[in-house]
């Protein structure tokens, strides 16, 4: 039975799903702004994570509100733990992505033009996907896919390491590297982060549909 | 709406509302309590209790047991007239701007226009459509057409029609226990009351037929004022717009059901909400 209340349920999953694309596509311009050193788009970041932060806080209210009303349980009350802690992790990425668009700008602002972007623009696309596939097995409601998120993150990380070596050898090269190639080692590092975040969503997606954890599920294959 | 039969006019008094102090939309205030005492011999039950409430909205009373939130409640048709030691201490109660413990009150009048509907489903050894049917019958209302539309649109309004409208002859008590609670719901809206009272009206049904008077009861707010008294307090975080705490006979806290049950300003309120007494 359908109950007077549920189109509440809905509308935190609906801001969650919001959220979600608003995060993506402010990773997506980020990168956008930096292999295009494009000033404008920075900025539209920066200025878009407040809009972000405001859906996190919507959601908490409207979390905060039905557990207090409404009394969940079970499945309804796993999906409310996960929207909050989802929600943290976008609010993070949308952070992380302000990060990016901010380094660019210092970079610029130092007057040396980026020329070396390492493997930046591949991480970049790994985490978008990654982040994309986690909000996708939150809407198809798919823990397969959501398994096979925590599996990518590896790659990631193994990016985020290279680009530390190649960036570390540039500034060694010359020294007028350094401010470009030290920026150009947070953005990875910030990077590295928005795929931990789509981990991280993966994990409570595959909690809410299975109510196992992901983390012990790959613990117990490894062993 | 008039409560004082028709051959005595309302005096000044009665025609200008009672200001309540704790009012929260006056202008929409249908039930207004104010300074109310209410004693049953010498023992108080009530005291000083001062309330509006709102029309077209659920008000829920809630309070550990003894508290009075029934007691109030049945003052609000005067059901407890018919208790021989219960009496007022002072205080009124009005509906619609009159007082309706003023002697001209026409009580059977009062209680048309404030239905009630109690915990224990209390259906006639009649059938479903003469259970809906009988208030109009007591009042000299015969004809077919009339009665079958009643039936037809209360039944509907009490979520019911689609269960029994091909066995509206077969008795009511053949009926479970939520659904004898609707069809008791469908009587009080034959005759077509402005406000229902309604005495913890799921404390003796299943998880599925509570669900479906609270559905109903969310669904009757566009169309009528209801009060509710409670004691599942999450029953009346799902369904009331108002909360009224009781506790010891004295009204402690009323607010938004949301401010009540979230962020509650009396710490008695926030110890019962969280289960630490009562």
């Amino acid at each position: 039975m359908k109950r007077y209340f549920h189109e509440e349920l809905e509308a935190v999953r609906s801001h969650l799903m919001l959220m979600g694309e608003k995060a993506v596509e402010s990773v997506n311009l980020a990168m956008q702004a930096l292999l295009e050193s494009d000033l404008e788009i920075a900025s539209r970041v920066i200025e878009g994570d407040d809009a972000i932060d405001a859906i996190e806080t919507q959601i908490d209210d409207e979390v905060a509100r039905y557990v207090s009303l409404r009394a969940p349980v079970a499945r309804d009350l796993r999906l409310l733990f996960v929207a909050v802690k989802a929600s943290h992790d976008l609010e993070r990425v949308g952070d992380e992505a302000t990060s990016i668009a901010s380094r660019m700008r210092k970079i610029l602002a130092h007057g040396s033009p980026i020329e070396e972007f390492g493997r930046v623009p591949r991480m970049c696309e790994l985490a978008v996907h990654m982040l994309g596939d986690a909000l996708s097995s939150f809407i198809q409601e798919d823990e397969t896919l959501a398994y096979t998120i925590v599996q990518r993150d590896k790659e990631v990380d193994s990016l985020n390491r290279e680009n530390f070596k190649a960036f570390v050898e540039l500034m060694k090269l010359n020294p007028d590297n350094v401010n470009a190639c030290t920026e150009m080692v947070f953005i990875s590092k910030s990077l590295e982060r928005i795929a931990d975040h789509a981990k991280n969503i993966a994990e409570e997606v595959y909690f809410l549909l299975t109510t196992n954890s992901l983390k012990e599920v790959v613990k117990t294959e490894q062993e | 709406m008039s409560l004082v039969t028709d051959k005595l006019v309302p005096s000044p008094k009665l025609e200008k509302p009672v200001e309540a102090p704790e009012a929260t939309d006056k202008s929409r205030s249908l039930i207004q309590i104010s300074n109310f005492d209410f004693f049953y011999g010498d023992k108080q039950a009530l005291f000083d209790i001062n309330m509006d409430i709102v029309e077209k909205e659920v008000t829920a009373f809630i309070g550990p047991s003894g508290c009075g939130k029934s007691t109030l409640l049945r003052c609000i048709n005067r059901m407890n007239d018919l208790i021989d030691i219960a009496r007022i201490g002072g205080g009124e109660i009005s509906v619609n701007g009159v007082d309706i413990y003023d002697e001209r009150v026409d009580t059977i009048e009062l209680r048309k226009r404030v239905g009630m509907v109690f915990q224990k489903s209390n259906p006639f050894p009649k059938s479903i459509y003469e259970n809906v049917v009988y208030g109009l019958r007591i009042q000299g209302i015969n004809r077919k057409s009339v009665l079958d539309e009643t039936v037809e649109r209360c039944l509907k309004g009490a979520a019911l029609w689609e269960e029994v409208k091909d066995r509206l002859d077969t008795s009511g008590l053949s009926l479970s226990g939520g659904q004898q609670q609707r069809l008791c719901i469908a009587r009080a809206l034959a005759v077509e009351p402005d406000i229902l009272l309604m005495d913890e009206p799921c404390s003796a049904l299943d998880p599925v037929a509570t669900a479906k008077v609270e559905e109903l009861i969310h669904s009757l707010k566009e169309r009528y004022t209801i009060v509710i008294v409670t004691h599942n307090m999450q029953q009346a975080a799902r369904v009331s717009d108002k909360t009224a705490f009781f506790y010891l006979g004295k009204l402690i806290e009323m607010n938004a059901t949301d401010q009540i049950f979230m962020s509650p300003e009396k710490e008695q309120t926030e110890a019962y909400i969280s289960g630490r007494f009562g």
